[in-house]
């Protein structure tokens, strides 16, 4: 048990650390010794700043404001789009009712409706919640509805003759086996999110990472510009860390791209 | 044909069974007609035929996937309509079983479903693994197992649910041939102890013999039925090396080997006109 964990330790963990370690000597490589320029900081000096910026709260805040708008939107989006993809993947008749609004509106990007979502809901949370849910919507949508029409039909006619109820194999064995696919859908829209909180926040708001990049860019404050790319970049990898790891738990495959 | 000792009422009657299939070109294909069947308690019955006879067609309508389109089938008595617990079925690839579920949570799953409360199905399941030769892997996932082992899973999911007939469709057939062998043997092992009724599909003459009481013999189709029954009667372990396993193998060829060709003749004759 003990070598076990040892073990995963070793061929686990160490090489991300070993890999997140060679990210940061290249970045400081880079920056001290090839560009030799105030406009690309080492990571040291962002480091500083992080620091600095967290001591004032001034980083926590930012973060915080953005990351609660992603929460909320992307909580909003996927309780919509979950049982509209539960229902379409279920039946058909749903399905093809619904597809022509889902296929023209996936392929409006959320960042083309930032006019019409500050037109409507102003430059406040409304919008950029919209925005994000909007984003999401769509993708969670056709990947629920992918992942109940790809269910082994053995799995189904399995349970009902072990004895499930249909409410049963709905919740038991449907749900489950669709999870990857609707899990898969959720870390693509996670990604989108991300993209689109930031370009809202560029162009139409008073707080968060995308306004600190964007105030960093009238004032020339580099670091603080680099310090919340950071900031998204980590945020991101979590993220996208907890939804691989609960696809696999579904038994099921991630795709690294994606 | 007939048993003469058997004086038991049959478990399972299939009566002038007919299935037709509207194929995609809008012409009806009579997969099966007229079949008739009689198994008791306790056979295996091993069902062999040449490919597309309709061996699949037989066990969806048993398992209730599928309605006959004509005559009836009857477990104890009951017409059969729609799926059940009675019936557990073991696929023939394992797909069927969840992913999501360890070994022991997969065995468990039809207790769970009927309300089975979590200590008894626990020790059941735990018990039925060991029988099947998983003791000490109830805690890995279908995905983390051999081949063989998932099938084994299979067997043993059903099993704890003690249904009335097992149906297996080819559950071995995407095995390797040792894997196979192995899990032959253990299903006649596992058989012999507990004597549960099997309607067991098959192409394979070696893997009926090995296993069955009844083998019965399908026709090539259209419109195929049961063309004869053969009794195993050899007790215990078979062996494939053993005179009276020959002597069996040899009846069962004989009787299939005019429908393997005519079932070639027929997918021949349809490739030409096609
Ligand atoms: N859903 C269906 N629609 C139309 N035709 C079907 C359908 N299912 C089976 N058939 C036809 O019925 C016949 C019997 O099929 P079945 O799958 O029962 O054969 P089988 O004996 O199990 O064959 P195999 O040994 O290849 O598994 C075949 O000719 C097949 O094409
Ligand atoms: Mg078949």
């Amino acid at each position: 048990m003990n070598n076990g964990t040892l073990h995963k330790v070793l061929t686990h963990y160490v090489p991300y650390l070993l890999g997140f370690a060679l990210l940061f000597a290249t970045w400081h490589i880079v920056a001290v010794y090839s560009f030799k320029s105030v406009l690309f900081p080492p990571p040291l000096a962002v480091l500083r700043k992080a620091a600095e910026l967290t001591a004032s709260g001034v980083l926590i805040e930012q973060a915080s404001v953005s990351l609660a708008r992603i929460a909320a939107g992307f909580l909003l989006g996927v309780s919509i789009g979950i049982p509209i993809g539960l229902l379409m993947g279920s039946f058909s008749f749903l399905k093809k009712l619904l597809e022509p609004f889902t296929e023209f509106l996936r392929f409006i990007p959320s960042v083309a409706l930032i006019s019409v979502a500050v037109i409507w809901f102003g430059i406040g949370e409304e919008s950029k919640i919209f925005l994000i849910a909007y984003g999401t919507v769509f993708i969670v949508i056709l990947n629920t509805a992918a992942g109940v029409l790809s269910i082994h039909p053995d799995k189904l006619r399995a349970a009902r003759t072990l004895g499930a109820s249909p409410r049963q194999i709905f919740f038991f064995v449907a749900l489950p086996a669709a999870m990857p696919e609707i899990l898969t859908g959720l870390r693509i829209a996670m990604g989108n999110s991300f993209t689109t909180i930031v370009a809202a926040e560029m162009i139409a708001a008073d707080r968060g990472l995308g306004q600190m990049l964007w105030t960093g860019r009238l004032f020339m404050l580099i670091e603080e510009i680099f310090v919340s790319l950071l900031v998204l970049g980590l945020a991101g990898f979590a993220a996208d860390r907890l939804f691989r790891v609960a696809i696999t738990k579904f038994g099921g495959k991630y795709s690294v791209v994606a | 044909m007939n048993d003469m000792q058997s004086s038991l009422p049959p478990l399972l009657t299939f009566s002038d069974v007919g299935k037709s299939y509207q194929a995609l070109n809008g012409i009806a294909y009579q997969a099966i007609r007229g079949f008739n069947l009689d198994i008791t308690e306790g056979d295996f019955f091993c069902l062999l035929g040449p490919t597309g006879c309709g061996k699949t067609t037989i066990l969806s309508m048993l398992a209730g996937f599928e309605m006959p389109t004509s005559g009836s089938i009857r477990l104890a008595g009951e017409t059969i309509q729609g799926t059940s617990a009675d019936r557990g079925v073991v696929f023939q690839s394992h797909d069927s079983l969840y992913p999501w579920l360890t070994a022991l949570e997969n065995v468990e799953f039809g207790l769970r479903m009927r309300g089975v409360d979590k200590a008894t199905r626990r020790e059941r399941a735990i018990q039925q693994l060991r029988i099947v030769g998983l003791a000490g892997q109830e805690k890995k996932h279908p995905q983390e197992l051999s081949g063989g082992m998932k099938q084994r899973i299979q067997i043993a999911r059903v099993l704890a649910n003690r249904p009335k007939i097992l149906l297996m469709d080819e559950p071995f057939a995407a095995l390797d041939a040792q894997t196979r062998n192995l899990m032959q043997q253990e299903l006649r092992r596992i058989w012999l102890e507990d004597r549960v009724s099997v309607l067991f599909i098959t192409h394979d003459i070696d893997e009926a013999v090995t296993l069955g009481t009844h083998i019965g013999v399908m026709q090539a189709g259209p419109a195929s039925n049961l063309k004869g029954i053969v009794r195993v009667e050899i007790d215990g372990e078979r062996e494939r090396t053993q005179s009276s396993f020959i002597e069996h193998y040899r009846q069962v060829h004989a009787m299939i080997r005019d429908e393997v060709d005519k079932s070639r003749r027929h997918e021949l004759s349809q490739s030409a006109g096609a």
